[in-house]
């Protein structure tokens, strides 16, 4: 990709031209998470940044919206919630799914490819359609305004991505080594916790952390199935948005930023351990 | 094996069952073994996922009120021929059902329902059953003293066709139809058609942010793959942050830039290009939507492009350039050619997840940036006309299922990268 030494004036000119275009494409992918950050700190009840802020001056800024997310009983009444439903959902999703990806990875499999799609499926439907669904089946079955609906919900959403993050991490994976160990006289059940679910950790700790950012930042569903006690934090968002916009939005919109920060890291960690396993260590 | 081969006959194994059975039997346990690890998850799909589809499938043609509150009428109807008003015996059976209804309060669902397609017909029989009890034979006369709109002809023939236990009138209603009074399928008055119009406009819509996600995903894309690892990993980043971000933080962050009072309306009149009094009216219309998905979408026509463009060694460019290919002639000729299943996979992609979206389009959107999803949720909430927002939902599921079928046949389900 680096300019060769023969390029013509016009190929320099297009080169150049070329990184700042992509540039402005990064910068239009990232400045309006970072611009609405410093805004969480704003001193006054606004959007905007107020001359205050951009001289630097300290009156300008505060934790006041920070302190009024922390002090409000929604908002910690909706973080419990959130964090209550996404883990269980979570939890469902990976043995559910993980347990399935097993399946599906052997090849004596029957019906492969429609169960695939029938699995896949709560990923490909949009999400205002599962919510009407479950919003009509839930609520004749008793589910609907309850924690084990949205639950239920929830890790049905999430076990797509499981379910494919660990058939990806077992295609590439060592059947005779399996058999080895049964050979040895481990029966099954050994087999899985001592040979295979080491060597498909990875996969399966990504599977669990894309079904918990979908519950954690599912609100369509929360909207149609949940009820007011069981408000999530991106319900909570919503109503603030659509009710009374105050920035404590950007205050809790900064929180989460951080929390994808820490879950994007641990993801990426996780697939430079995945690659170095597989011998295809990044050069 | 030499002492198989020894006798004639078929090959048996050591304890005398033919090889070909025992093999297959083994064949038989292994495929029992496998599908037993995927019958939990495979039922709690078809339970929590695959039946309320399947019930939201079954409202959109599921008609009970009337045949469930007005058995009489309906079977009196039943050899109407629907030119005149029907017979003395059906008034007297619309009387005796609605003193029913009146008594168990099932008849409002009646009124509800024929309101879909009859304006009024709610306060016709709330009110006639009120007073159903003081009615004296002979019914007909009662009831046309009742309300006026019990002569009417095409009332009687409402009740007549949704008498039936299912129902066509969701579906035509959701294309901008209706019953017209003599039964055959009209098209609604010009000022009442709007879900047509919806839905193309969310064709139109998701069509934009599709083709403005390849614009700027496919440079990207390409520098992404082009770059020595250790820089694009570091760019990779800032693809996946906003991937990673949630949508909700997202949707904020465009609110605090584009509203009236926003960051981008406050530096462009800091700058002096547009006065305090001509801020621009970015959000609460189409413009919003479009700005905020094809942001959101983004990550998701590049990483399949990226996906694809990393395989394409670039030696093959470089081949055509020494050939006398000039560079643009190189690109176009050599290299675009091999992206197009990444550009499948990502238009389509984006295509999907743009036609069914609500959250985004709810709070940016206004009126003119709504999606077809948005009018569901309403008539799920608001209206609470649910069996047109089954038929709704039904043909966006449609149509979402027949491009995702194209999606498969392009990319396949076990190819799908994540993150």
């Amino acid at each position: 990709m680096a300019l060769p030494s023969y390029a013509s004036p016009l190929e320099r000119t297009w080169y150049y031209s070329y990184r700042v275009i992509c540039g402005l494409i990064f910068f239009f992918l990232v400045a309006p998470i970072l611009v609405m950050i410093p805004l969480s700190f704003n001193a006054q009840p606004y959007f905007s940044y107020t001359t205050e802020m951009l001289t630097l001056q300290p009156e300008g800024y505060s934790l006041r919206w920070y302190e009024e997310f922390f002090n409000s009983s929604a908002w910690v009444t909706s973080i419990r919630n959130s964090v209550i439903i996404a883990f269980a959902s979570t939890f469902l999703a990976t043995c559910l799914g993980t347990l399935a990806a097993l399946g599906l990875s052997r090849s004596h499999m029957p019906f492969r490819g429609l169960i695939m799609g029938l699995l896949i499926s709560p990923m490909i439907v949009p999400l205002i359609i599962s919510a009407a669904g479950m919003f009509f089946f839930y609520s004749q079955i008793g589910l609907a305004q309850t924690f084990p609906g949205v639950i239920l919900a929830h890790t049905a959403l999430g076990t797509p991505f499981v379910v494919i993050t660990v058939t990806a991490t077992l295609t590439g994976f060592d059947h005779t080594l399996t058999r080895a160990s049964a050979s040895l006289g481990a029966p099954p059940q050994t087999t899985f916790f001592k040979v295979i679910l080491p060597l498909i950790t990875p996969g399966v700790i990504s599977g669990a952390l894309f079904a918990f950012i979908t519950s954690f930042d599912e609100v369509v569903i929360v909207l149609f199935v949940a009820g007011v006690e069981q408000r999530t934090i991106p319900r909570e968002m919503w109503s603030g948005i659509r009710e009374q916009i105050s920035p404590t939005i950007l205050a809790v919109a900064t929180i989460l930023v951080l929390i994808s920060i820490a879950l994007l890291t641990v993801l990426e960690l996780l697939r430079r351990r995945n690659e170095r396993m597989r011998g295809l260590s990044p050069s | 094996m030499a002492q198989a081969q020894a006798h004639s006959g078929p090959m048996v194994t050591a304890d005398g069952v033919p090889l070909k059975t025992s093999l297959r039997r083994a064949e038989r346990r292994r495929k029992i073994t496998a599908f037993m690890l995927v019958v939990p998850l495979l039922a709690f799909i078809l339970l929590t996922f695959i039946a309320p589809i399947g019930d939201m499938l079954w409202r959109s043609v599921d008609n009970p009120a009337i045949i469930n509150t007005l058995p009489n009428t309906v079977t009196a109807l039943e050899d109407w021929d629907g030119e005149e008003l029907p017979p003395e015996e059906a008034f007297a059976a619309m009387v005796e059902d609605l003193r029913v209804g009146q008594e168990n309060r099932s008849i409002g669902q009646v009124g509800i329902r024929l309101n879909y397609e009859m304006s009024g017909a709610r306060s016709l029989f709330s009110r006639t059953a009120r007073n159903a009890d003081s009615l004296e034979p002979p019914y007909k006369e009662a009831l046309l003293d009742a309300h006026r709109r019990w002569g009417d002809v095409e009332t009687w023939r409402l009740i007549k066709r949704e008498g039936r236990p299912y129902t066509a009138s969701y579906y035509l209603s959701a294309v901008d139809m209706r019953y017209a009074d003599d039964g055959s399928v009209a098209m609604q008055p010009e000022n009442q058609r709007i879900y047509v119009a919806l839905f193309m406009r969310t064709l139109a819509l998701s069509l934009a942010i599709t083709v403005l996600t390849l614009l700027l995903g496919f440079p990207i894309a390409y520098l992404l793959a082009t770059l020595p690892l250790r820089y694009s990993n570091l760019l990779m980043i800032m693809v996946l942050l906003p991937f990673w971000t949630s949508l909700l933080v997202r949707t904020t962050a465009w609110i605090v830039l584009l509203q009236q009072q926003g960051v981008i309306n406050d530096l462009l009149v800091a700058v002096g290009l547009i006065g305090d009094d001509g801020r621009l009216t970015m959000m609460h219309n189409w413009i919003g939507t479009i700005v905020a998905m094809t942001h959101i979408l983004l990550p998701f026509m590049v990483l399949p492009l990226y996906s694809v463009m990393k395989t394409i060694p670039p030696s093959y460019q470089r081949a055509a350039r020494s050939l006398g290919a000039n560079p643009f002639v190189a690109f176009v000729r050599v290299y675009l050619p091999q992206t197009v299943s990444g550009i499948g996979a990502g238009a389509i992609l984006v295509f999907i997840i743009s036609i069914g979206y609500y959250i985004t389009p709810a709070l940016v959107g206004g009126q003119s940036g709504q999606l077809i999803s948005n009018l569901i949720a309403d008539h799920m909430q608001r209206t609470l006309n649910w069996g047109l927002a089954a038929a709704l939902g039904s043909i966006l599921l449609g149509g979402v299922l027949i491009l995702y079928w194209l999606y498969n046949r392009i990319v396949g389900i076990d190819n799908m990268k994540l993150g």
